[in-house]
């Protein structure tokens, strides 16, 4: 298994085998199957400010609904929120997940600051997806080492415990 | 290049202005990692790594913290900030 992310002088490097970068592309395949792209109005200045058409509604999917939180308690304030500022931070997350796919690969990869810091939004909003999915709690990692290995759900525990592990080491890479 | 950055605010050192009546609320999540949220905290923020973890703490232990105040337009700045690193934010009203 790799190493984790350690600072160069350019930035960050990691070490990843073909099986570890595929599997990091899909899932971040995933996330951009989900997250689709903002919808804006004509006027090219709500274009420009990424303000959408309507008021998208909160989501349905559990996992865009914890991508995509409300900012309000009121559903009134939290749909002009959403008005303003979704269609941007799809944008933003479709990114982020782009520049990861185009860099994850096997063997080692060189990561600027910039495309660290999609990286570390990319891996964020992974593991936001599968802990969403898998219903993760925060006693996570002693409940997959109490887990048997024959139990369907540990692979996709295991893989969230090494996306967790990629993030700390590139969060700790990054300071 | 940038289109995906945080838009870097700067702002006075002194986070909490009592006279601006807004708030910004980070919550806990058992998915967020406490070396992450700092990190953001410390990016976002412009805070030194030790209140940093003063208010990771804070999210983590008391399942909440007030990270910034002001008006309601810087609010949702930071608010928006905040979920574009997948934290669940809120703006609220000071009471």
């Amino acid at each position: 298994m790799s190493t984790g992310f350690r600072a160069t002088k350019t930035g960050v490097a990691i070490k990843l085998d073909e099986a570890e970068a595929s599997v990091l592309r899909s899932l971040v395949g995933l996330v951009l199957g989900l997250v689709e792209p903002g919808t804006t109005g004509d006027d090219p200045l709500e274009r420009a400010l990424g303000i959408g058409v309507a008021t998208p509604p909160v989501p349905a999917d559990p996992v865009l609904a914890r991508l995509f939180p409300s900012a309000y308690e009121d559903d009134k304030d939290a749909g002009e929120f959403r008005r303003y500022t979704e269609a941007s931070l799809r944008d933003g997350k479709r990114a982020d997940a782009v520049t990861l796919l185009d860099t994850a690969t096997g063997g080692r990869v060189d990561l600027t600051p910039e495309q660290a810091q999609a990286w570390l939004r990319a891996l964020n909003d992974v593991r936001l997806m599968l802990g969403v999915r898998l219903e993760v709690t925060e006693e996570v990692h002693e409940e997959i080492a109490a887990m048997s290995e024959e139990d369907p759900r540990y692979p996709a525990f295991v893989t969230y415990d090494w996306l967790t592990y990629l993030q700390d080491t590139l969060v700790r890479a990054l300071w | 290049m940038g289109s995906t950055a945080p838009m870097e605010v700067e702002r006075p050192a002194i986070d909490v202005r009592p006279d601006l009546p807004w708030l910004t609320i980070v919550w806990n999540d058992p998915v967020n990692l406490m070396s992450y949220v700092t990190y953001v905290f410390q990016s976002v923020f412009g805070f030194p790594r030790e209140k940093a973890e003063k208010l990771m703490l804070d999210v983590h232990y008391k399942g909440k913290a007030v990270v910034s105040s002001g008006t309601r337009e810087e609010m949702e700045r930071d608010v928006q900030i905040l979920h574009s690193y997948g934290l669940w934010a809120t703006v609220q009203r000071d009471s």
